[in-house]
């Protein structure tokens, strides 16, 4: 449960990955420029791997707020020229992009 | 030569045998007001289902800079409503969980989901396999049921139908919760699954947590299917398939059907079984009948779930949990049993009461008035489905209320209306839901006469008449049909408000004295 | 005194219009006058509404428009939205953007009658610690142009410092108000996590960011604070906790006053100038009675490592919106759906807002998610019990706000490593959910420079008066308060 951060640094491959997974377009010489970048940064973050965290809740919020709930009551949204107003493409009413093709990964 | 199913289309060699396996994840939309996360119209309810492109959306449903989600209380009451329907282990502690990939339909680009604590836990449901309420059962185990929104829609032609060289996006949806059902492989035929689908859809709507219109996507089914083949002491299982939103009984069917075999066929050609790689998905082609290759997405095994930083966990009381244990309505399966049994029902009345929740409710308002059970449901299936069907209205919103109901079937039990003015009656109670039938029948003269003394002068009258005589002796020499067109005429000298059944006797009585 | 209206404090501005011996009008006109002349040079500002700046002066004029903060000029930093203006995050990726809504934060001082003068400058994002990553140019720091204001909150600070606002709003997500403050010579704090609704704050990392005031003095920050704080029905992290009167208890000095000064926040890295600060201040509260308690925060160290997991693994979620679909930036002639999202984020953001994307993202990914993500979560709980600890043993915890003085433009910025070393000592009360306050600490010559450096207070969560309470003795006795630059 408390695996050790990986003592090797950030290959160009796994630099490729992550962008791709995050829809940036690197160039190759960016991929270089960012691998060395994030090795760096990587490699300090590693110094958590020096903690023995064993037994510790991990800590996502920085408050102990629970159930905070709204009650199910309507307030009207924006008017469609307002959804649309800082599009980049439009078809009113509707969003455009360019053609799609095949579905998405779904709800 | 065996065969482990009817519905494998395909022999299989001698030795050989084949058993199907399915699980399911249905999503299901919520019925509340607003969204999940903010406070804007929900295309799942029914005041927003036609509403127009885009017109739904607030900054947190466009997922615009700087907002942030608040989970709607209803959405996760009508969680935890479904959640003990079926047997669920309800959390005490939950969260959210962002669950990250790229389509035009996603607004943040991730969904608001439930990963590993979701709000309902393992669960069971006993699913009928026939139409005997005390027959027998399937049971199927429940894995979890979670919390999260839907994606908005993503359109590839223009609206009418018209090809366009460019997709379209309409963020309505976006943000309605949605209920995801997860089942164990429990199921082992198309049938099977169906009556899965169906049952869980019948308790759905009767918990109130959706409209379960499966045109309109708000219920939406994905079998995950596999086969695991016998042959010569060996076990082999199939590599996995989910078919993706199915929104129909009849896709259900048919894609697990065609899965079957497909899979069977597959595995003799080319031997392959069930490896380390996720499963694949395939789509439905309707028209076809066959379930099709998807392309893998590239995201679907990196979703970097994590807990949603701007939204805090739930916890679930023992109060709160009770609460709502307490308000729990009769699940389907029980009213089908009482109404068959306890009010000795047809099955086929049965269906129609339970087969729209709405009317469901009216029918036991009626009987909560104290109203006979046979009686009710026979004259609302009769009168009241005669004018839904003239109107075009359900019978539960034809404006009519149970009260008013009850005293027509009082009015009719007395004998103060006959079954024609019942349902003039009917029809004007629909139109003065405030008034009472007894006085909306006093005043346009609903009520029939039942006093013997005014009858028997309306009798003697038309028995007096000369031109009767013929008549009279058909009916002493035993010719009863004769006696019709005598009451007509005393009905009709009553203006319709004679008692048909005493003028009977007393005509009867009078021909047979004289 | 018609041309020296900036250099009052918030308060004495507002008290001042309040009782007619100023007219809201005259003090938003000087204030426009001094930004056209200044910000040419200090880039503080990216958008300035003096239309409507003025307007709502003269309805303060008027009587139309009433409360605490009736005609007080503020300035918002540029990632707070507004239903007027553009609101920019001074990224590429939003520089049309016109926001439909405003933040709770911004629309609280509206109402209280503020005058908002226009949109600062900052790190794109808010991903800096010098504004050097501002898309629409760099911010100078008004007390020696060459160096920089700090950051992210670089614009705020430096219209604060050079009086080119009453007051600003700035955001903190590991120190992006204090670390400015701190360079600049002012007043800034960073409320306890849940104390301001982030409604409109645009999200870098969302378990750390707030909303706080840059000021002049302590009793202008308890003033902002005051408008501000409380519960928002539309932010589920926002606390329902009462709100207690800042201004009111402000002058209450604190005695018995024990203050912890931790040991691992005094380490060599520090510039001796800021030891030397800290020597001052020290004594200072030593002669107004106050017990000096050493105190231990072990997982000091593990502050940079785990803040660098925990904020892009939530930044790289939060900019996953900025896709070029509904709003934004979109690339020419996308070919399919990737290339739309990719070329409009790659040529949307700038370097370091791509780094910390990819950083987070990997952080994320299976296989690596346990090994940072998860440990770095365990890891922000020990530093949290820390504090936790330490709190038990002092009302305050005195450290610096940063090892030494603004630097010199340029110098950190190929090297993330080193500027993300800027933020150790403000980190973990962003981790561990704490109000901090940085506060003028004196100056420091260095290089032939005179620039101010900061001296940090951080509280226990909801203890924001305590500070303002501590921070204003020192004020008091330092006379270092409402300092204007020089330029």
């Amino acid at each position: 449960m408390s695996e050790q951060p990986p003592n090797e640094p950030i290959t160009a491959e796994q630099v490729k990955h992550v962008a791709k997974l995050a829809r940036l377009a690197l160039s190759p010489d960016q991929v270089e420029h960012h691998a060395r970048k994030l090795a760096n940064v990587l490699g300090y973050a590693e110094k958590i791997g020096q903690l023995n965290v064993e037994g510790v809740e991990p800590m996502a919020h920085a408050m102990d707020l629970s159930n905070v709930m709204r009650e199910d009551k309507v307030n009207e949204g924006l008017s469609v020229d307002k959804v649309l107003a800082n599009a980049p493409d439009k078809e009113p009413p509707f969003f455009k992009v360019v053609k799609v093709l095949g579905e998405g990964a779904g709800a | 030569m065996t065969s482990a199913s009817p519905a494998l289309d395909i022999d299989l060699p001698n030795g050989t045998t084949a058993r199907l396996m399915v699980g399911l994840e249905v999503h299901v939309e919520l019925a509340t007001k607003t969204k999940n996360f903010t406070s804007t119209p929900n295309v799942a309810n029914r005041g927003y289902f036609d509403a127009e492109p885009n017109t739904l959306c607030d900054p947190v449903v466009l997922g615009l800079p700087g907002v942030l989600p608040v989970i709607n209380r209803e959405a996760v009451e009508m969680s935890i409503r479904v959640g003990l329907a079926l047997g669920c282990e309800i959390a005490r502690h939950t969260k959210w969980d962002r669950k990250s990939y790229y389509y035009p339909d996603l607004p943040k680009n991730y969904q608001i989901s439930q990963y590993d604590e979701p709000i309902c836990g393992e669960g069971t449901l006993e699913v009928p396999i026939t139409d005997d309420p005390t027959g027998p059962t399937k049971r199927v185990r429940i894995m979890r049921a979670h919390l999260e929104e839907d994606a908005g829609k993503l359109l590839h032609e223009a609206p009418g139908g018209y090809a366009i060289d460019y997709s379209i996006i309409d963020l309505n949806r976006a943000g309605t919760p949605l209920l995801e059902i997860v089942t164990h492989p429990d199921m082992g035929s198309p049938e099977e699954v169906v009556a899965f689908c169906k049952t869980l859809r019948d308790i759905c709507r009767h918990l109130g947590v959706t409209e379960g219109i499966l045109q309109r996507g708000q219920m939406r089914f994905e079998p995950n299917i596999n086969v695991v083949i016998h042959r010569d002491g060996q076990t082999y299982k199939t590599p996995i398939v989910e078919v993706k939103n199915l929104n129909s009984f009849k896709a259900v069917y048919g894609s697990v059907k065609h899965e079957f075999t497909r899979q069977v066929e597959e595995w003799l050609q080319t031997g392959r079984v069930m490896g380390q790689r996720a499963k694949s998905t395939r789509g439905w082609d309707d028209a076809k009948g066959v379930t099709t290759h998807q392309r893998h997405k590239e995201d679907a095994d990196e979703y970097r779930y994590f807990p949603d930083p701007d939204l805090v966990p739930l916890n679930v009381s023992e109060a709160w949990l009770s609460e709502m244990q307490a308000d729990m309505p009769e699940l389907p399966a029980v009213k089908r049993r009482r109404y068959l049994g306890e009010f000795g029902l047809d099955a086929k009345a049965c269906d129609t009461l339970l087969d729209e929740p709405g009317l469901t409710r009216f029918y036991e308002a009626v009987l909560a008035q104290g109203a006979d059970a046979r009686k009710a449901a026979a004259f609302l299936l009769n009168t009241g489905s005669k004018r839904a069907n003239d109107q075009g209205v359900p019978l539960h919103e034809l404006g009519i209320t149970p009260t008013q109901v009850k005293g027509i079937l009082d009015l009719l039990a007395s004998d103060k209306v006959g079954s024609s003015a019942a349902e003039q009656l009917f029809g004007l109670c629909c139109d003065n839901p405030e008034v009472s039938p007894e006085a909306l029948a006093n005043k346009h003269n609903l009520l029939q006469v039942s006093d013997t003394g005014a009858l028997e002068a309306f009798v003697d009258r038309v028995l007096a008449d000369p031109k009767n005589a013929r008549a009279i002796d058909d009916l002493k020499q035993g010719k009863d049909k004769a006696i019709g067109a005598l009451i007509g005429q005393i009905m009709k000298l009553s203006k319709g408000q004679a008692n048909a059944k005493i003028v009977t006797e007393l005509v009867k009585k009078k021909t047979a004295a004289g | 005194m018609s041309g020296d209206f900036h250099t009052l404090s918030l308060k004495a501005t507002r008290d001042a219009i309040a009782d007619g011996s100023l007219r809201a009008v005259n003090v938003t006109r000087a204030y426009l006058d001094r930004i056209e002349i200044l910000n040419p040079t200090l880039n503080a500002y990216h958008e300035v509404f003096a239309d409507r700046a003025l307007h709502t002066a003269q309805r303060v004029d008027a009587g139309e428009i009433k409360g605490p903060l009736a005609g007080v000029p503020l300035a918002i930093k540029d990632n707070l939205c507004t239903d007027f203006g553009h609101t920019t995050c001074s990224s590429k990726m939003l520089a049309d953007f016109r926001s439909p809504y405003t933040a709770t934060a911004v629309r609280r001082l509206e109402e209280a009658g503020a005058v908002i003068l226009g949109k600062t400058n900052m790190d794109e994002f808010a991903m800096g610690s010098s504004t050097e990553t501002c898309v629409f140019g760099v911010v100078r720091n008004p007390w020696d142009t060459r160096c920089v204001p700090g950051g992210s909150s670089g614009g705020s600070a430096a219209a604060v410092a050079a009086g080119l606002c009453a007051a600003a709003l700035g955001s903190d997500t590991g120190g992006s108000i204090r670390q400015p403050a701190s360079f600049c010579g002012i007043v800034g704090l960073k409320p306890t996590y849940g104390r301001i609704s982030r409604w409109g704050l645009i999200a870098f990392a969302s378990s750390l960011d707030q909303i706080g005031p840059l000021t002049r003095t302590t009793e202008d920050a308890a003033l902002l604070m005051q408008v501000m704080s409380g519960q928002d029905e539309l932010d589920s992290t926002c606390a329902p906790d009462d709100v207690p009167d800042y201004s009111a208890q402000i002058d209450q000095p604190i005695n018995p006053l024990r203050i912890g000064l931790p040991r691992q926040y005094l380490s060599d890295k520090n510039h001796p100038t800021v030891a030397a600060m800290m020597d001052r201040a020290t004594a200072m509260f030593k002669e107004m009675g106050a017990t000096l308690v050493e105190i231990d925060l072990p997982h000091t160290e593990f502050g940079i490592p785990t803040y660098y997991i925990v904020a892009p693994a939530e930044a790289s979620s939060n900019l996953a919106r900025y896709d070029g679909v509904r709003y934004g930036y979109r690339c020419e002639n996308p070919t399919d759906l990737v290339d739309l999202y990719s070329r409009s984020r790659s040529e949307g953001f700038g370097d370091e807002v791509k780094r910390r994307i990819m950083l987070g993202t990997h952080v994320l990914c299976s296989g690596y998610y346990d090994a940072y993500y998860t440990r770095a979560l365990r890891v922000r709980r020990l530093i949290k019990q820390d504090f936790d600890n330490a709190f038990a043993s002092c009302d305050v915890v005195m450290c610096p706000t940063t090892t030494g003085p603004a630097f010199p433009m340029g110098q950190n910025s190929d090297d993330p490593l080193a500027m993300y070393l800027n933020d150790i000592y403000t980190v973990t009360c962003n981790l561990a959910g704490l109000p901090g306050i940085s506060l003028p600490g004196g100056f420091v010559e260095a290089d032939g420079r005179k620039l101010p450096v900061g001296l940090q207070l951080l509280g226990p969560v909801f203890e924001e008066a305590r500070l303002l309470r501590v921070a204003r003795m020192h004020e008091k006795a330092s006379g270092l308060s409402n300092l204007i630059a020089d330029i």
